[in-house]
Order: structure tokens, then C-alpha cells, then sequence
């Protein structure tokens, strides 16, 4: 090591994915829908602004020579019951829906997101009380509040739209709280804490930006909602009847119904259509937003070094004299590929060699990306979505595992080739005790009736080191500790007795002390039951604690293997001898702290 | 000691139970500890030991129900959240996980101002406060115009303790800052840490589970075990010849990277619980 670090952590990421710094807007219009609904509110507010300019005649004026005109001439779209101009009708009417359903959005926005930005990022009592107040108002049939107001405060659609606003601001509350309430978990917000940011701008700066989208998409919807409720309060008639609105136009139109049923269908279509753009304006902010996510797997998976350039050839330790036991795993030239979006295949793996023999624990080092647990899932064939074996066999017993059908593997797993996994907590299900989960498998896979299966849970649990296996047989995952479940799990694995194992870092997520126990129990049941071990880790302590093997992974490929001892005694590959200076073990201490150091005045 | 940073004296930290009349949980039970000025103190224990909280208890960020925390002579275990903002530029915080301490929106320039930003320091000459932090971590000068995403673990952390600096602190709380790293990275990482120190004499309280890191950095160990330290001292004693038996017991499970040696370390391990097991049994 070197005080003088080269940091060679720095792959060149050129090709930068600028996309999450397009703005939201230009994302929102690339998409068809998303363009075409955003330009036509664009064209509805523009004609609710200028509508003294665009309409052709006083929306007011009514002419008794031309009661119930037909579309064309003077009237474009023809005149009302009261002989007035539908389209100059219609322009005005749009200014009161619009503002209205703006003052209600807004009234809602500003009690809501105040709301929910505090409670949720103060939490404690001002979020019981909001909570409290927001499920009262939630409880409140709006419609009856609605026409309460009305009589009490005067027919003004602005009071009846501040009114809705102030009863459905609860959706803002919820939805800004719930997403502040998450967000103030993150590690960013504590560091912003750290650096001295005062509330308002921890808010603002990290806060506000979560919330921004849910918020647009919530408005967007609630606006739609208060344009129906308004239109529907005036066409029953208890809006201000002196001025033009879409609700009282549709109900002149009802009256008129029989005798120009086209009437009805202009402050319909403005309705209509103003809601289906607010609704479908949501959808695409949110369909933009979910996107943004995509381009950054495919480029970490192109950021993997090229292959050719690291294809050497692997070193191989001379195997100590004496004869091996059977082979019990052969793997050659396996790759592993993940089919991309484009057609093309990413190759993760490029032609791994191994094997594993009765009785013998094969570890595979290497660091993230190495490609170490992609092999060991290929070899139990339960690669993530998009991957599969691209070349190569994996010989087990005499069959070769790449070729098996689904089916035929399905009969191998837990019964021949078992599984112990890195993250204990999340491998078991939380809704069922940990017996019916040890004893579910053993019925299935070995035909054991309920007490037999039982019997055998409880003897494994005490096998794996577990104080009080009755105790634990009953209990639920989360009631047990974390190095419980992982003996719990490994009582599982061995439950059917396989002749090969698959632990994947079994010991990565435990404390070191528990760690230190697990490893005597893998140990031990390997011993007795002489199975075969494939062990994924990235410690060399576990490996040189464990191992009878070991081969060392670098970018999808091996570049040493051989006996545990000859390797840790003599690396031979330049990689795996960095990974050995790298380790801090054997390094000396740092030694007191010396008072005259040259940074102590500072 | 004249040149004693921080002080901690029988800090208790308990976080209220959900419910009434529940026993609020004890995370730190009357624990001391101090820190000098330059000095790394390593703070080692397992999960659920107490020694995380106790970092955000130095930070203010978990509630302090007894004892003190002084900082250069001065109480700062309650302080108003207007007081504890005027401390940012004397203790700042390098966290355990580099893909949650740094918010995914803003860019790595974005990041490294927020702190000039509350001192009021003006815009060019934050830009190149930026550029020299970025130089004093080893990140290209372009970096700064890119997103969080864009950076390994590795180069993450780097941001993440240049932010840390950006304030000129003495102190920095490290959280764990190497767990998340590969092998070969987390010695990088640990080399920068110690050239930061050489350089700006600022002080370490860091925390770690491994004990070989702690040993790799720190002038001083102080092992946690349920709330409280049971073991503080000299590195190289605490860490090679621990007395305590619960740092023993840490001491020879770490399993070495060699495997003669770490024969004779299992070895050891067992006849130590053998004869830990036999008293309690008779």
C-alpha cells in the first residue's frame, strides 16, 4: 500500500447518461400523449385569457331572432335556449372553470403540502395532529359540505372552490407526508444536518424535489375532479346564475334537449375533453419520471472491462500428491450472458473452470462485479430474469446441469444441491414459523409425514448450535436473531441430506463473532456428512479458515486457483497478489499518537 | 489534557418506547471517552453495541438523556438547533453507506457547496473551494459537474469525506466508512483518510466492526460491548493484546488470511469458549 493512492477506483465513465437533467417538462412532451394533452390545456387557458378578444360576440347578448340557431353563420356554434352565442358562451365560461378548479387545487396544494412537509419531517405530535384533522376532513361527505356552504356563505363559485379545496387537501397531506417521511430517513438529510443547514433549506433543497412529482400528478387529477363538481353544482343550478359557466350552459342545454340535443354537446365536449387531458397529463409526468430510472443498469453493465484484454491464462497451483476424492461438480467453460433490452447479450461470466469434489470446500473469492456469484447461481440454475448460460457445461452426477429441463432441476435443488444464502432475514418468509418452514420442504422433498418431519426440525435445530430448538421451531423470523436465522437456514439446507452445497457469502451479513461460530458449523456438517462445498465469499479470513480450495475471480474469469495453502503461501497472479496487499490483518498497528505532530496546531 | 477536542462523560442515550409506560431503550449507558486533538480514536463493536449512537450523539443527531459531550471545554450535548448549526465547521460526519449520503438529484458540485453555502462564502470562490477538494480526494477536476450515480462506492465515499472537509472541521465522525467497500478500495479509502490527517490535523472518531481497520488507523481503541466501552487503550494493545474477555473473544473470531495461523487462532478460540462454557455450567 501506498500513502500516495492512485486511485485506480476510477473507471472512465465518459459516456454520461445526461438524462436525469432533462428537464421534466421535454420529457413530458416526447411522449405523444403527454405532448398533445399538455398542448390542448395549453390552448384552453390561452382561450380563457383572451376570451374578450377571441369571442366573436357578448356572451350576455341575447338575440330572440336567433333562439336555438344551428351551427354556421354569425353563431359557429350555434345559440341557446336564449338565442346567446355558444362559442363567446363557451370562452367565458372556461375562465370561471379554470380559475375555479385553480383556487381549488391551490387552496388544497398550499393547506396539504405545508402540512404534510411538517408533520413529515418533524414528525411526533404535529403529525398525530394533522393526521387526526385530515382523517376528519377525509370523513366528511364533500358534496353535502359542499351545498352547506353554499347556503350558508351565498352562491360564489370561488367560496365553493376554496371550501373543496380545504376537503380534499388531505390527499396532498397524505401523499407529501408519506414521501417526506421517507426521505427523512436518508443518510443525505442527516449529512445536510451535519453541514449546518437550517430546517427551511434542508426542506427546500432535499425535500421539496421528492415531493414535486407525486404532488403534479396529484393536482393534475384533483383539478379534473374540481371541474366536474363545479359544472355539476351549476347545472343543478346553485352556482351564480349571471355568469356563463360549462355546468349552467349543460343545463340550458337540458332544457332545450328535445329541440336541439346539439346544444348539449359543446359544454360537454369542454368538460369532457379538459378532464381526460388533466388525467392523461398525470399519467405522462409519471410514466416520464418512472423512466428516468433505466439507462443507468445498462450502462453499469457495459462499464465491465472489456473481456479480450484480461484474457490470460489462469494459474494453477500443482495439486499436492495423494489421491482426490470423486468429483462431484465439473464446471467448463461456463459463460454467462444477460440479454439486453437492444437483442444483444452482456457476457458476465467468459468460460469459468472448476470443480468441486466429495468432501471438499472449493471457495470462490473475489471483489463485487467479479462474476462469483453469477457462477454459483448458473451452477443451481436460478440466474436473475434476462440471464442465462450462454456456453459451456456444468457436470453434476453424470448429467450436465446447463442442459436439464426446468423440471428435472427443480427435483435436483434442496434435494442433491442445496443453498445457503447472504442475507438470512430476507430468505425467510415472515408469515410462517420457522418450523413449517423446515419441515415444508422435508415433506415434499422426502415424503415425511407431519411428527417425522417435525422429529427431524427439531434434532437439525439442535444440531446447528440452537439453545432451545423448540423455542425456535415455534417462533416467527422476526422473534429470532439474525445468526439464529442463518443456522436456521443452513438446518434447512442439510435437511435433505445433499451431496452438494452452495453458500453464497453465508456469512457476510453477521457480526464477527457469530460469523466465527457459523463457519465451525459449516464445518463440522461438511465433515460429517462429507458434502461437497462451494462457498462465495469475498473474505480471505473465511477462506483460509474454511477452504480445502480456492479460485480467485477477477471481471468474469479465474485467474488462479488451487490448494488453499499453495495460494495463500505463493499468489502467483499479479491480482490476486494486490488482494493480498490490500488486506489490513497482518498490517503493524498505527501506534500512539506522537504530540508534535505537524497538523496539531491546525 | 490541555489538548483534549472532545470530551464525553457518562453519556446516556435512551430513545422513548412506543406506548405508555414502556421503558424508553437504553442505548448508551454511562459512557466516557476523549478525543485529542489530531488523534484518531478507533471505536470498535458488533451490531446493536451502541457505538453508531454514540457517533450521532457527538453530531447531535440522537437525544442525550444524561451526561455531557464537551467540545473544546464547551457542553455540547444540548444545544438549540441554532447553536448546533454553528458547530457544522467544527464537526462534520462521514457516513457508512455511499449510495444514501448523498442525495441522487443534486451534482457532486451541488453536494460540496451546500456546506460553503450556509457560511456565505461567495460563488467563484466556492467553485474553487470545490476544485481543491476534489484534487485533495483524488477525484478529477470534472467530477464536479456529474451525479452521485455516475460513481463507484469508492468514489463515493471520496465525495462524501471531501463534503466533510469542505467546512475545515477538527473533528469528523466516521461512520463505518469502509464497510461497504471492496478490499482492494477500502485500503484506498483508508490510505486518503490518513493523508487527510497528515495533512489537515483534523481528529477521527471512527467506527468500525472490523477490527483490522480500526488497528490500520486508529492511536487509540476503545471496543463497545451493550451500551458501554469495556476495553479503551494504546491501538496496538488493545488490538494485538486485548485483556477484556469480550475483546478477546472479537480478537480471535476475526478468522486471518492465512491458513496455519488461522488454524492455531480457531484453536485458541474454541479452548477460550470451552473454558468460558464450563464455569457457568458447573
Amino acid at each position: 500500500m501506498t500513502t500516495t493512492a492512485a486511485p485506480t477506483d476510477l473507471p472512465a465513465v465518459r459516456t454520461l447518461e445526461r438524462t436525469a437533467r432533462v428537464s421534466l417538462v421535454r420529457r413530458v412532451l416526447r411522449s405523444p400523449v403527454g405532448a398533445v394533452s399538455l398542448v390542448f390545456l395549453l390552448l384552453v387557458v390561452l382561450a380563457a385569457v383572451f376570451a374578450p378578444l377571441l369571442a366573436p360576440q357578448d356572451p350576455d347578448f341575447a338575440s330572440a331572432r336567433d333562439v336555438l340557431a344551428p351551427p354556421g353563420g354569425d353563431h359557429l356554434l350555434g345559440t341557446d335556449g336564449s338565442g346567446r352565442d355558444i362559442l363567446s358562451r363557451l370562452l367565458y365560461a372556461s375562465r370561471l372553470s379554470l380559475s375555479g378548479a385553480a383556487t381549488a387545487v391551490g387552496v388544497a396544494a398550499a393547506i396539504g403540502i405545508t402540512a404534510g412537509l411538517l408533520a413529515g419531517y418533524y414528525g411526533r405530535w404535529s403529525e398525530s395532529v394533522a393526521s387526526s384533522v385530515s382523517s376528519v376532513f377525509m370523513a366528511l361527505p364533500a358534496i353535502v359540505v359542499l351545498l352547506a356552504a353554499r347556503t350558508v356563505l351565498g352562491p360564489s363559485p370561488y367560496t365553493t372552490m376554496i371550501v373543496l379545496g380545504v376537503l380534499v387537501s388531505p390527499a396532498f397531506y397524505r401523499v407529501v407526508s408519506a414521501a417526506v417521511a421517507g426521505v427523512r430517513q436518508e443518510l443525505y438529510v442527516d449529512a445536510a444536518r451535519v453541514s449546518g443547514l437550517s430546517d427551511g433549506r434542508i426542506i427546500a433543497r432535499h425535500i421539496l424535489t421528492v415531493v414535486r412529482a407525486p404532488a403534479i400528478i396529484l393536482a393534475a387529477g384533483m383539478a379534473g375532479i374540481a371541474i366536474t363538481l363545479q359544472a355539476g353544482l351549476d347545472f343543478l343550478g346553485l352556482g351564480d346564475p349571471q355568469r356563463p359557466s360549462w355546468g349552467g350552459m349543460l343545463s340550458d342545454a337540458f332544457a332545450a334537449i328535445y329541440r336541439e340535443p346539439l346544444t348539449l354537446l359543446w359544454p360537454s365536449l369542454a368538460i369532457g375533453l379538459t378532464c381526460i387531458a388533466l388525467v392523461l397529463l398525470g399519467s405522462a409526468v409519471r410514466d416520464a419520471l418512472e423512466r428516468s430510472g433505466r439507462p443507468r443498469r445498462r450502462r453499469r453493465r457495459d462499464a465491465a472491462p472489456p473481456a479480450a484484454s484480461l484474457a490470460e491464462s489462469v494459474v494453477v497451483h500443482d495439486e499436492p500428491t495423494g489421491a482426490r476424492a470423486e468429483e462431484l461438480l465439473h464446471v467448463r467453460d461456463l459463460a454467462v450472458g444477460y440479454d439486453q433490452p437492444d437483442g444483444s447479450t452482456t457476457e458476465v461470466v467468459h468460460g469459468v473452470e472448476l470443480s468441486v469434489h466429495r468432501g471438499e470446500i472449493h471457495g470462490l473469492i473475489g471483489e463485487s462485479g467479479s462474476g462469483k456469484t453469477q457462477t454459483a447461481f448458473a451452477v443451481m440454475r436460478l440466474l436473475a430474469a434476462g440471464g442465462r448460460i450462454v456456453r459451456g457445461s456444468i457436470e453434476f452426477e453424470g448429467a450436465d446441469l446447463a442442459t436439464l429441463s426446468e423440471k428435472e432441476m427443480t427435483r435436483l435443488r434442496g434435494r442433491r444441491i442445496a443453498y445457503v444464502p447472504q442475507e438470512p432475514m430476507s430468505n425467510l418468509d415472515p408469515v410462517f414459523t420457522v418450523g413449517h418452514q423446515l419441515t415444508e420442504p422435508m415433506r415434499v422433498a422426502l415424503g415425511l409425514s407431519r411428527t417425522a418431519a417435525r422429529t427431524r426440525a427439531l434434532d437439525l435445530l439442535a444440531r446447528v448450535g440452537i439453545p432451545d430448538p423448540q423455542r425456535t421451531f415455534a417462533a416467527y423470523p422476526h422473534q429470532i436473531s439474525g445468526g439464529m436465522a442463518q443456522r436456521v437456514l443452513i438446518a434447512g439446507a442439510v435437511s435433505c441430506g445433499p451431496d452438494l452445497l452452495i453458500a453464497d457469502e453465508p456469512t457476510t451479513a453477521l457480526d464477527v463473532t457469530v460469523q466465527a461460530e457459523v463457519l465451525d458449523l459449516l464445518r463440522d456438517l461438511q465433515r460429517e456428512s462429507s458434502m461437497g462445498v462451494l462457498l462465495v465469499t469475498h473474505n480471505f479470513g473465511v477462506v483460509a479458515d474454511l477452504c480445502d480450495r480456492v479460485s480467485v475471480m477477477r471481471a468474469g474469469r479465474i485467474v488462479e486457483t488451487g490448494p488453499t495453502r499453495a495460494v495463500f503461501a505463493t499468489p502467483r497472479h499479479e491480482y490476486t497478489r494486490s488482494l493480498f496487499d490490500a488486506v489490513l490483518e497482518d498490517t503493524a498497528p498505527r501506534g500512539p499518537l506522537v504530540p508534535t505532530t505537524q497538523g496539531a496546531q491546525a | 489534557m490541555t489538548d483534549r477536542l472532545l470530551g464525553v462523560e457518562d453519556l446516556v442515550v435512551e430513545y422513548p418506547a412506543r406506548g405508555f409506560g414502556k421503558k424508553p431503550f437504553r442505548a448508551l449507558s454511562g459512557l466516557s471517552l476523549d478525543i485529542r486533538l489530531g488523534e484518531t480514536v478507533g471505536l470498535v463493536g458488533e451490531s446493536g453495541s451502541g457505538k453508531t449512537t454514540l457517533g450521532r450523539a457527538v453530531l447531535g443527531l440522537a437525544p442525550v438523556t444524561g451526561g455531557s459531550i464537551r467540545y473544546a471545554g464547551r457542553d455540547i450535548s444540548r444545544l438549540g438547533r441554532k447553536e448546533r448549526r454553528a458547530l457544522a465547521s467544527d464537526i462534520q460526519v462521514v457516513f457508512q453507506d455511499p449510495y444514501t449520503s448523498l442525495n441522487p438529484a443534486l451534482t457532486i458540485e451541488q453536494i460540496l457547496t451546500e456546506p460553503l453555502t450556509v457560511r456565505k462564502v461567495a460563488r467563484p470562490e466556492a467553485a474553487r473551494r470545490v476544485r481543491d477538494l476534489l484534487d485533495q480526494v483524488h477525484l478529477p477536476a470534472d467530477a464536479g459537474s456529474r451525479l452521485p450515480r455516475e460513481f463507484s462506492g469508492g468514489q463515493r465515499q471520496r465525495i462524501a469525506i471531501a463534503r466533510a472537509l469542505a467546512l475545515e472541521p477538527r473533528l469528523i465522525v466516521c461512520d463505518e466508512p469502509v464497510s461497504a467497500l471492496d478490499l482492494s478500495t477500502q485500503a484506498r479509502v483508508l490510505d486518503l483518510f490518513r493523508e487527510v490527517q497528515d495533512s489537515t490535523g483534523v481528529a477521527y472518531l471512527f467506527i468500525s466492526h472490523d477490527l483490522a481497520v480500526v488497528r490500520h488507523l486508529s492511536h487509540r481503541v476503545a471496543v463497545m460491548y451493550r451500551g458501554e466501552i469495556v476495553e479503551s487503550g494504546d491501538g496496538d494493545q488493545v488490538t494485538s493484546r486485548p485483556q477484556h474477555p469480550y475483546t478477546q473473544r472479537l480478537f480471535l473470531a476475526a478468522p486471518l488470511p492465512d491458513p496455519d495461523l488461522q488454524e492455531q487462532r480457531r484453536a485458541e478460540r474454541r479452548r477460550l469458549a470451552r473454558a468460558a462454557a464450563a464455569p457457568s455450567v458447573s
